[in-house]
């Protein structure tokens, strides 16, 4: 099946600090141009390099996981044992499928070798012999583009037998998914690529000791591992100095999507002022609308009121304190026109939808707390629904193998917290008090 | 069961690639489908043969994943994604504009077979909201009025 590629459009600010992004809109598809643009330069540094060297030049930077956890990216790598039977793996996640995640799309249309070069890198300081990289299914032209990287860097002998002339073998092979939220998860993500079903495993043992095909496995998200090679080039100092302290080094994609005026995905600094993020980068809320929440970092993570979003910083810190998390990168505006009951509806309904049943408090409870929220919307909800979907959301979050039930659970708890007097405004057949303003008005903006 | 010559070639690779074989199921399943249209009875005995895989086993990997069907769909497959950024952008408003012009609810086809219809979670385009996927080629930015030119170039491609 042919895939027409057009190219997905770009945006800049003059605040973005532009690391992984340097590339994007330069050609670098293009192995020669990607070469020319010092690519593949800090493969070679790595391979001059002892391995532990090259995870402590990691552990120097502050890089944190991209995908939404936020693990320390060296401390992964560093519990690869040096010793093993059996093969180890590196393990590229590009299941971006958190809702609001846009970034992983532009670093495989843009800049696919970086990501080669990262997991070649990784290889090296963990001593796997082996990269995947998994792609969403939907992600087909970029799957395209990313096989082409890979037999462009086989021609080079950038993979292969005999990488840079070293003598050390390293092999990358590309795999496509099939549309699977929960496989964004690292266990349910290991079992889909040995042709499974995504459920997630019962940690321990993690993925570090027994993972892929039984072997050790490091598997980082693919921003996060386009973002080692200007480390190594660099230095972890330089890299973490972008950044408001150690633990919270460097910069990172940021995806401004829903009620903005100049949506896109922005490099920022850690520790960007949101208000800043939201009206100047942003460029605001359309239509002389008032903010009324911000979702940080995918639909997983506890929404923001404006108070709030006005005075948070875009770091792990801040978050971390409240007992929150910045979580994937993907920020949604939402306006004052907006229902907050039908947002939390709309988050509920995904979760519902990618469940994949293992865990029963995550299977029923998105289930029953989806069938509240539309009987809600629809006036017809009562008023001790309200406390019964929070005990219902409470007892989710920690009970399940995988993050999903918290995911699902997080967003609702803060909704139902923070907007009690919108799902009151709903109650005894009272019809929705915003969808007169209707959305459909706002799409014409 | 004969496929082309380039997705025979394909399979060969695959079945060959990984440590284990069964890692190359899902591959072999959505590349068979994109040339097949779905997943029939023949298409699926087929495969579980490749990767040594009982039918059974095949069919529970299929369940699964929203990508993978075993019914036929329309010629191009139009995924409205409703998911809470594209929300935002009235993408609800667009599934229904949708539904009206087609005159089919979501998973299902058209009379001439041409299209089918769902709306679908994040399909990793939020900035450039609502976002529509044909197949697998993305649309950003849509509106009704977009979508319509969007459907009658489809529609023109399918009478060619």
């Amino acid at each position: 099946m042919k895939t027409i590629y057009t190219p997905t459009p770009l945006a800049s600010h003059p605040d973005e600090v532009r690391i992984i992004s340097k590339r994007f809109g330069q050609g670098a598809q293009d192995i020669d141009r990607y070469i020319a643009l010092d690519g593949y330069k800090a493969a070679r540094k790595a391979l001059e390099m002892q391995p532990d060297e090259i995870t402590n030049e990691v552990k120097a930077s502050g890089l944190r996981g991209r995908g939404g956890a936020g693990f320390a990216t060296g401390m992964k790598w560093s519990f690869i044992p040096k010793q093993s039977e059996v093969p180890k793996y590196i393990l590229v996640n590009g299941d971006e499928s958190e809702p609001a995640t846009c970034k992983d799309r532009l670093l495989v249309e843009y800049d696919p070798h970086s990501i080669i070069e990262g997991v070649i890198i990784a290889g090296l300081a963990v001593g796997a012999k082996t990269g995947f990289i998994y792609l969403r299914g939907e992600y087909r032209y970029l799957l395209e583009i990313m096989e082409k990287a890979v037999a462009d860097a086989y021609a080079k002998g950038f993979l292969g037998k005999n990488i840079f002339g070293s003598g050390r073998e390293f092999n990358i092979l590309t795999h496509t998914g099939a549309g699977a939220y929960e496989v964004g998860e690292e266990s349910a993500l290991m079992e889909s690529l040995e042709g499974k079903r995504g459920l997630p495993r019962l940690k321990p043992p993690f993925p570090a000791i027994k993972g892929l095909y039984g072997g050790p496995t490091v598997i980082n998200n693919v921003e996060t591992i386009a973002t080692v090679p200007p480390i190594i080039l660099n230095g972890g100092k330089w890299y973490a100095a972008f950044g408001p302290n150690e633990k919270n080094g460097g910069t990172r994609l940021t995806c401004l999507t829903g009620h903005f005026n100049k949506p896109g995905v922005y490099e920022l600094p850690l520790g960007y002022p949101a208000k800043k993020m939201i009206y100047d980068v942003g460029g605001g809320i359309p239509g002389g609308r008032q903010l009324k929440s911000l979702v940080p970092g995918g639909s997983s993570t506890f929404l923001l009121n404006r108070e709030e979003a006005e005075s948070a910083t875009m770091d792990y810190d801040w978050f971390a304190k409240r007992g929150e998390f910045l979580g994937s990168g993907g920020v949604v505006a939402i306006d004052d026109q907006t229902c907050m009951v039908r947002v939390a509806l709309r988050i509920m309904k995904f979760y519902r939808h990618e469940s994949c049943g293992w865990c029963i408090p995550c299977r029923e409870g998105t289930d029953w707390l989806e069938k509240t929220l539309v009987r809600f919307h629809a006036g017809a909800g009562m008023e001790k629904d309200i406390d019964h979907m929070l005990y219902l959301a409470n007892n989710m979050a920690g009970r399940t193998f995988c993050a999903l039930g918290d995911a699902a659970a997080f967003p609702t708890i803060s909704i139902i917290k923070k907007w009690r007097n919108e799902f009151e405004e709903h109650l005894n057949g009272k019809s929705c008090p915003f969808e007169k303003a209707g959305l459909r008005e706002l799409a014409a903006v | 069961m004969r496929y082309s010559a380039e997705l025979e070639q394909r399979f060969q690779k695959l079945v060959s690639q990984y440590p284990w074989k069964r890692s190359a199921l899902i591959p072999l399943l959505l590349y068979a489908q994109d040339e097949v249209g779905y997943l029939s009875d023949e298409v699926i005995s087929d495969i579980a043969r490749r990767v040594d895989l009982t039918e059974l086993e095949v069919r529970n990997v299929i369940s699964y994943y929203s990508l993978l069907r075993t019914k036929p769909a329309g010629k191009y497959v139009v995924q409205v994604c409703t998911n809470i950024s594209c929300m935002m952008w009235g993408a609800e408003e667009l599934f229904e504009h949708c539904k009206h012009r087609l005159g089919v609810d979501h998973k299902q086809v058209t009379k001439d077979g041409t299209f089918s219809l769902e709306e679908v979670e994040c399909i990793g385009a939020c900035s450039w909201a609502p976002a529509v996927q044909v197949n697998y080629d993305f649309h950003l930015d849509v509106t009704p009025e977009k979508m319509d030119k969007i459907l009658d170039d489809y529609g023109k491609k399918a009478g060619q």
